[in-house]
């Protein structure tokens, strides 16, 4: 794991110094980046110019949800995101490549090119979500489940990347379902669950357990523990369910590389 | 004269038939892309339906127009490629690497040739990522259908000019590589800009005072707001002749600046050696 993780960081630094060869193309694809994503907050701005709350949620507890989830998909997004392109590594035969150098393949596919510019995003995550910070009631049981919060949901997010993408390891097309649950997962802890029908959330609870990303733990920091019929116990068990996710994302990557015969032409 | 009209007919409808076939031999794909519009469908349609449970008429939407407008969304993206690609994107690939001079050499104009292959990239977008999704949207929500066969017709003219519009912008985006060299800058502001003034992440009509009127006026409200608005009846007599007019007025202009700028752009191709 150390071993891996170094072979990353390597990796990684050598495609950040690549992507500052050209420093205007550089700030220029970050800023683009921070621009695309801060959109979708000012899209909860406008939202809130018509209403005054969602959900029985207020304007600061939505940019609570909103930066919290941000954080947790720009994080992955960043840090394992190329995953995405696993089937046109397959078609073009580079995965074959990959795999008969002495890093592991998982690192390789993930490091490969990395996306520096993805910062913006991530930037403008942690800006919405610093700010609704300031209007919670803090305390130290709050702050440490915040903490776990953020952390379970980037593990969540990452887990959610790496084993929708091994769909492709069977077929390279259809990257794009991977999109639904991971940019759509995103979308969804966007705003508070409420609005959304009561087998949707069981669905996010127990199926994907999308919900624990940040609506649960959410729930707690906020002090709106009673917005679910759930004890308090249950929101505590973002980490968990985080930890379950790894695991088995860790089974299906192993799976799919076990299974994979390359492409023959 | 009328031969050579037959003959530039029959060749962009080649152009665009090729180009339809082109994307429709990726059925996995297409099938994944109409799954993701229909998860995103569902998951707007009940957002907006949130929002306007608390303003039950907000924008001048009821709520059963503001879960059409979600779904009429999803159906517009791939059909007029509102985050970007299409032909457009082909034209930018060819002049980074040089082959755009062949493009030049042809007798065929390159503007009407990339407007007929997006034209056939369109037409199948419409179909498998426009109706396929509809038709999920119509079985889980309650949608409001066009009144009659008049709208129909509005609506379908406005999806065109839609599709001009945004071959317009695309094109012109694209031909910013002609002068800087690598054009994913502009690419990424030319999609920030889609993204937020075409009434996707959050409808025009939600759009407060002065800003809203802006954005209405802009031609990327073309792309969602004016076909949805045809869609669901906003419109009645000379409204409906405005909203076509203003899309056609802006797809006029766009396209008028995408010839001038080739013409330009043609003066400047240097050919490696030659």
């Amino acid at each position: 794991m150390g071993e891996a993780l170094l072979r990353y960081g390597q990796i990684t630094a050598m495609w950040a110094r690549a992507s500052r060869a050209y420093p205007a193309s550089f700030w220029m694809l970050m800023t683009g980046s921070f621009v695309i994503t801060s959109i979708d907050f000012v899209a909860v701005i406008i939202l809130f110019a018509n209403i005054d709350n969602l959900g029985g949620f207020d304007f600061h507890e939505v940019a609570f949800l909103y930066g919290s989830s941000g954080i947790a998909i720009a994080v992955a997004d960043l840090f394992v995101g190329q995953v995405e392109r696993l089937g046109q590594l397959i078609r073009l035969g580079r995965l074959d490549q990959m795999m008969v150098r002495p890093v592991p393949l998982l690192v390789q596919v993930c490091a490969e090119e990395f996306p520096m510019r993805r910062l913006g995003r991530l930037t403008q995550a942690i800006l919405v979500f610093a700010w609704a910070c300031t209007y919670v009631e803090w305390s130290p049981e709050r702050a440490f489940v915040a903490t776990q919060m953020v952390l379970s949901g980037c593990a969540i997010f990452v887990s959610l990347f790496v084993a929708l993408a091994c769909i492709q390891f069977w077929t390279t097309e259809s990257a794009e379902v991977a999109n639904a649950f991971t940019y759509g997962g995103n979308a969804v802890t966007s705003y508070p669950l409420t609005i959304f029908p009561n087998e949707v959330v069981k669905a996010l609870t127990f199926v994907v357990p999308i919900a624990f990303v940040n609506w649960y733990p959410g729930l707690y920091v906020l002090g709106r523990e009673d917005a679910t019929g759930y004890p308090v116990w249950a929101l505590w068990l973002s980490p968990v369910v985080a930890a379950l996710l790894v695991g088995l994302t860790a089974l299906v990557w192993r799976t799919g590389v076990r299974q994979y015969r390359s492409t023959g032409s | 004269m009328t031969r050579r009209l037959r003959g530039d007919v029959s060749l962009h409808l080649a152009v665009a038939v090729r180009s339809f076939r082109r994307y429709s031999t990726y059925t996995a794909a297409t099938a994944a892309g109409i799954f993701t519009n229909s998860v995103f469908g569902v998951i707007n349609a009940l957002v907006l339906i949130a929002v306007w449970k608390e303003n039950p008429d907000a924008g001048g939407y009821d709520v059963r127009d503001a879960v059409t407008y979600a779904w009429l969304c999803q159906a517009m993206i791939m059909t007029i490629a509102l985050w970007g690609g299409g032909s457009p994107q082909d034209l930018g690939q060819r002049i980074r690497t040089g082959d755009v001079a062949m493009d030049f050499y042809r007798p065929v104009g390159i503007l009407g040739w990339y407007l007929a292959a997006d034209v056939g990239r369109c037409i199948f977008h419409l179909v498998s990522r426009g109706v396929v999704p509809t038709l999920v949207g119509a079985v889980l929500f309650d949608l409001r259908y066009p009144a009659g066969p008049g709208v129909w017709v509005a609506f379908f003219v406005s999806v065109f000019l839609a599709l001009l519009v945004s071959f317009g912008i695309r094109f012109v985006v694209s031909m910013t590589a002609f002068w800087i060299l690598d054009d994913a800058g502009a690419a990424i502001l030319a999609t920030a800009l889609a993204l937020f003034f075409s009434g996707l992440t959050v409808p025009l009509v939600l759009f407060p005072g002065w800003f809203g009127d802006l954005a209405r006026a802009l031609p990327w409200a073309a792309y969602i707001q004016a076909p949805a608005d045809l869609w669901l009846g906003k419109h009645h007599g000379w409204g409906v002749v405005g909203t076509l007019g203003l899309q056609a007025l802006w797809a006029a202009l766009l396209l008028a600046g995408c010839a001038l700028l080739l013409r330009v752009a043609e003066r400047k191709v240097v050919v490696q050696g030659g």
